[in-house]
Order: C-alpha cells, then structure tokens, then sequence
C-alpha cells in the first residue's frame, strides 16, 4: 500500500546520502523529489507545499548542512514531520459507559461503510461484545439486503425497519432494542451521501442528536484523490468526526489520502481495511508511528 | 481580471487547479508547459487567453479519441467493468433506461456479480424500476453461467441491447483480472464480435490510482469506453484527462446522481470549464 511511496522517498534520501556535504541547493533538489513522490501518491496539494516548505527550511539550516551525517539529519526532520501529519499513536476506540456504544459510519457512496460494518462487528466480537448492526440505508437498492446478507453470514443479528422508515426513527429504536437486549454495540450502516447533499447531512445530525454516537467514522477509499479532504472537513463540521477508517487498503494506491485527511483535520485513522470478505483478519489497527517508519525504511 | 496580464502566478495558479482536480503532476507539467509554448511562440500576452490555450488544447485531446465507429450487431452487448464501489451497477440501471425509454430498444440485463452481498438482488431492484427484464442466478452462481444464459436468453427474446455487470475488483489482484478476461473470452466465444461495447467506470474521486485501474482494465477487459461517476459532487474527475490520454478511450458518460435519469453524455468543453470553476458548496 504505502510501499512505493517508500520507495520513491527512500530513493531521495539515498541519492542525498551519497552526496556527503549537503548544500542548501542539494536540498531543494531532494525536496523537488519529495514534493513529486507525495503528489503521486494523492497527498493533498496543500498538505505537500506546508510539508515541503517546513523540512526545507529545517534541512538548510546550520544544524543540519553542518554536522556530521547531513543526510540523516534530513531524515529525521522527514519522519517528524510525517508524524506530525499522521499523529503519534493509534487512537483506540472509545467504549460507552453505561452502554450501549453506538458506532455511526459515515462517507461518500461506495467507499465500503457497509463491508466495514459487518468488519467492524466481527472485530468488536471477538473482543467479547455482543453487537447489533443496524440498517439505516433506506435509499440505495438492496443496501438492507446487503448488510443481512452479512450479518448472515457471520451471524450478527441486524436491526431494520425496511426501507419505509426514516433513518433517525431507525436509529432510536434499534437503540432501545440494544438496551432492551442487553447489546454491548450498536453499529449504524448509513447511506453513502455526498458531503454537499444538505438534506442528507441534515439527517446525519438528527441520527446524532437522537442516539449520541460516541463514535463517528468517517469511511473513505484509499483510491480517494484531492477530494478527500474536502470530504473529510465536511463531515467533521457537521458530525463532529471521532476517526477514519482507510478502506481498499488491498489495492495499490498511495494511500496519500490518509496522511492528508488527518493532517488537515486532526482526525486521527483509526482502522485499515483491507478485502472484500468481511470474515478472517480484514481490519487492521492502525499505528501512525510505525507507517511514518515503515514509510522511511527505518 | 479578464484583461490581466501574463504573470509567474498565472502558471502557479493553473498547476495548482490541475493538481486539485487529480490531474496528476506529469499530465500537469506537460500541458503547463505546452502552454507556456504556444504562448512564447504566438506573442500571446493575456492570461485569460493562455488559459483558453490550455483548456482548447485538453479539449483537443479528448475529441481525439471521440467519435470512434460502433459496431452495428443485434443483440450489441455492453460489458460494464471498474473497481468497487465505482458506480458500475447503477451506471447500467440508467443506461438501461436511457436505451429503453428514450430510444425505444429492448434491453436485457445480466446479474454477472455473483459474488458481493446482495449485489444481484440489487441489480433485479434496478431492472424492475427501468422496466427491463435481467437474468439472474443468485449470489454464489458462476458469472460464466449467466452470461451464458443471459446471451442465449437476448438470441431468443430478439432482444437489441444487452449488458452484463460484473462484481468490482481491484485491478492489481491478478487472479480477479484473469477472472475478467474468462469473462469476456466466454462472451466472445459464446457470440462471435461480442462484447461490441466494454465501459471502464472511474469515480470521479479517483487520485492517481485511476491510470493503474484504467491500464488493467484495458489490458484484462478490452476497455472501449470510459464512464466517469459521482460528479455531481465536488471531485472534479481529472483524471479522467490523463486516463483518455494514457488508454486513448473515450470519455463517454458522466453520471450525476443516483437516480435513473442522472446521466449525461460526456462533453469536453463542459467538462474542463468545470475543472477550473470554483467547487460547488450545494448539490444540484
Ligand atoms: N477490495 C476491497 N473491496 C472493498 C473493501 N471494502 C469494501 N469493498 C468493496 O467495495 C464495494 C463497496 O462497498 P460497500 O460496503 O457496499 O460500500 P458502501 O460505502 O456501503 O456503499 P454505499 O452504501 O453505496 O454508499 C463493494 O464491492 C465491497 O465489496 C476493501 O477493503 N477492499
Ligand atoms: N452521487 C452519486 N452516487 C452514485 C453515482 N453513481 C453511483 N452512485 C452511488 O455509488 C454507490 C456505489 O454504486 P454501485 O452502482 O453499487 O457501484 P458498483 O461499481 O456496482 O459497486 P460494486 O459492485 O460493489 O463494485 C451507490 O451508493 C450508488 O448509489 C453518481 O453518479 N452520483
Ligand atoms: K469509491
Ligand atoms: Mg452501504
Ligand atoms: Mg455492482
């Protein structure tokens, strides 16, 4: 996923470090190369140029031209920064107490909400919770189908009231069914909807203001370009986001939508989604610190 | 202004909204640069008109590939291929209808996505609201099958336009891509010049990625056309520019919206007018 970004900047920095003595000329050389490898891999335009002109005016300063291992120093002030963009460590989900916790997903159509509910509920299983999975998708053909089939599939049961019902009223009520039923987690299944659609970002915050999600996760595909952060700002405003889930992480995209989503946002990733199947290890946790790492092959 | 002189920022400016709408920075750098010529050369000195340049010459590269000669067969066959979650499945709901009730042709669909959840189940609720009949062998069926069944049911039925969904798949999973290309082998071999039409679907939010998708799917599918979906949102689809470019396919379809009737043809001009206009803040 983020290989060939790694690649590319590891490739940079090799080329600096055979050079010795970095001139100030060296580095904005190198950088010109790191600005290229980021816009390849879908980091935000405006996330690269702040990135850019924050390690450029670092790497020419004297500490770094002058001591002794240049390159290496450049390097550091890199992978701070990624982790300034990416944040330090995985920020874990958070439990209602008393419970249930509510889980609303969240993002543009298509990106893999409800693939990640059902994800999301076997994870969360596994750790002991009884979950419920709500279909709150009454517009897309055969959403509901879709998330039974799922829940089916792993045998989690799914709260629906068909397609005829608003969302809102869904939402309630399979709250008070999980309270009734003794579920530890509600998960809500909504419909993909565009950041700009005012009825249907009105109906996300009646969702919120009738059953409180503690967790508000924005779903976005990892093959998202320039678009994500807009995306991203949007919801936040009016959802007030907990976390990002990066889906479609088996691809070959960048992943640069990732790094600029929470560096525009402060939104931290919580999750990596990777497949189709939702049984078997598709989710991953994600380590901020450990991909700014990976990213730099140290 | 419109009457501006040409300034270092007006290049800036132009990189910045190319590089915004995911045009990607090679496609970029070339057309900036492209312009930069023709502008030293014709002793262009408005930046409204270096603009223009820009913009006629991307339109320029999208007509090249327009206008290619379409089989004339009975039943025509419509292949729809793309990643998940592109907008493939709806993208054949609204030509279905568009086929049907605007051009009075009988269409048949084919439920070729056995494999995601409900993705048949799906299809039939699409084919019921556009009028048209679609085979189906459930969740589970070899997509083989139904398009075998599916071709001798449009033989039958005289049935003018048929068109086959497939499941989603990312383009750097060999084995789903080999899958593919049976895919189309067997429609080939079931009814010889088929499938006439292979429509790749690209999200209009699509980063850089979007070229890798367009080359596989090209390699895998004999991509004949491309549709861009979803640009009734902010994304402005440019790479939908270097995806013509770099498979020289044309960009047929533009899908606004997600009901039947939200499709339009593609039109270059509008489309890189667009590409350069503020974002919209509202739908519609
Ligand atoms: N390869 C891959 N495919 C995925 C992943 N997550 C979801 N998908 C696929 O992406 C497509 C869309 O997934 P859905 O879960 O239906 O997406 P959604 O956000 O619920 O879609 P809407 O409800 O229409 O907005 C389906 O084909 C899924 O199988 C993933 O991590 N990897
Ligand atoms: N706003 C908008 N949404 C769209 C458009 N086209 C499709 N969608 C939505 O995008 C989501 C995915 O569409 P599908 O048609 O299921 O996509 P697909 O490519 O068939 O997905 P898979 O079969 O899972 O790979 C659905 O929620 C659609 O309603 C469009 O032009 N605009
Ligand atoms: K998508
Ligand atoms: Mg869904
Ligand atoms: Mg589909």
């Amino acid at each position: 996923m983020f290989e060939s970004l790694s690649d590319r900047l590891q490739a940079v920095f090799q080329k600096l470090g055979s050079k010795g003595i970095l001139t100030e000329e060296d580095v904005r050389e190198a950088m010109k190369q790191v600005r290229l490898a980021l816009l390849e891999a879908d980091v935000n335009f405006r996330v690269v140029k702040d990135f850019v002109a924050k390690v450029t005016e670092q790497a020419i300063g004297e500490e770094v031209t002058k001591s002794l291992t240049p390159h290496q120093q450049v390097i550091k002030i890199v992978h701070q920064e990624l982790i300034n963009l990416l944040g330090a460590e995985n920020v874990p989900l958070q439990e209602a107490r008393p419970g249930p916790t509510v889980i609303m997903l969240v993002g543009l159509q298509g990106t893999g909400k409800t693939t990640l509910a059902a994800k999301l509920a076997l994870h969360l299983r596994k750790k002991g919770k009884r979950v419920l999975l709500v279909a709150a998708d009454v517009y897309r053909p055969a959403a509901i189908t879709q998330l039974q089939a799922l829940g089916r599939q792993l045998n989690i049961p799914v709260y629906s009231e068909g397609t005829q019902a608003s969302p809102p009223d869904i939402a309630e009520h399979a709250l008070e069914h999980a309270r009734k039923e003794l579920f530890n987690v509600v998960i809500i299944d909504t419909a993909g909807r565009l950041q700009i659609d005012e009825p249907l970002m009105q109906e996300l915050e009646q969702i919120e203001n009738r059953v409180h999600p503690i967790e508000r996760l924005l779903v976005v595909d990892a093959m998202t370009g320039q678009e994500a952060v807009r995306v991203a700002e949007t919801f936040n405003q009016r959802v007030k986001l907990t976390g990002v889930v990066m889906t479609k992480m088996d691809g070959d995209a960048r992943g640069g939508a990732a790094l600029s989503v929470r560096a525009v946002t402060g939104v931290p990733i919580k999750f990596l989604s990777t497949g189709e199947k939702v049984d078997g290890n598709t989710l991953e946790v994600f380590h901020p610190d450990r991909l700014a790492s990976r990213i730099l092959g140290m | 202004a419109n009457d501006d002189p040409i300034t270092d920022e007006l290049w800036d400016e132009l990189e910045e909204a190319l590089l915004q709408a995911d045009v990607g920075l090679e496609t970029t750098q070339y057309l900036v640069n492209r312009t930069l010529d023709r502008v030293n050369r014709h002793g262009v000195k408005k930046a409204r008109e270096a603009r223009d340049m820009l913009k006629a010459e991307m339109v320029r590269t999208f007509a090249e590939y327009a206008g290619q000669k379409r089989p004339d067969a009975k039943p025509y066959v419509i292949l729809v291929v793309g990643v998940n979650g592109a907008g493939k499945t709806t993208l054949i709901a609204k030509l279905a209808h568009r086929y049907k009730n605007r051009f009075g042709k009988k269409v048949l669909l084919a439920a070729g996505d056995t494999f995601r959840a409900a993705a048949t189940e799906q299809l039939e609720t699409w084919a019921e609201r556009a009028g048209v009949p679609c085979v189906s062998l459930g969740q589970g069926a070899d997509a083989a099958a139904v398009v075998y069944k599916a071709i001798d049911a449009a033989l039958e039925q005289d049935v003018d336009i048929l068109i086959v969904d497939t499941a989603g798949r990312l383009h750097a999973k060999y084995n789903l891509m080999q899958e593919l290309e049976k895919i189309r082998n067997i429609i080939a071999r079931k009814l010889p010049g088929a499938p006439h039409e292979t429509i790749l679907v690209i999200d209009a939010t699509t980063g850089q990625n979007g070229v890798l998708q367009a080359k596989a799917f090209l390699k895998a599918a004999g991509v004949t056309d491309v549709a861009v979906t979803k640009m009734d949102g902010t994304a402005k689809g440019g790479i939908a520019f270097a995806i013509a470019q770099d498979i020289e396919r044309p960009i047929r379809y533009i899908g606004t919206g997600e009901k039947l009737d939200d499709l339009a043809l593609f039109d270059a001009q509008t489309f890189v007018d667009a590409l350069f206009a503020e974002p919209k803040t509202v739908k519609g």
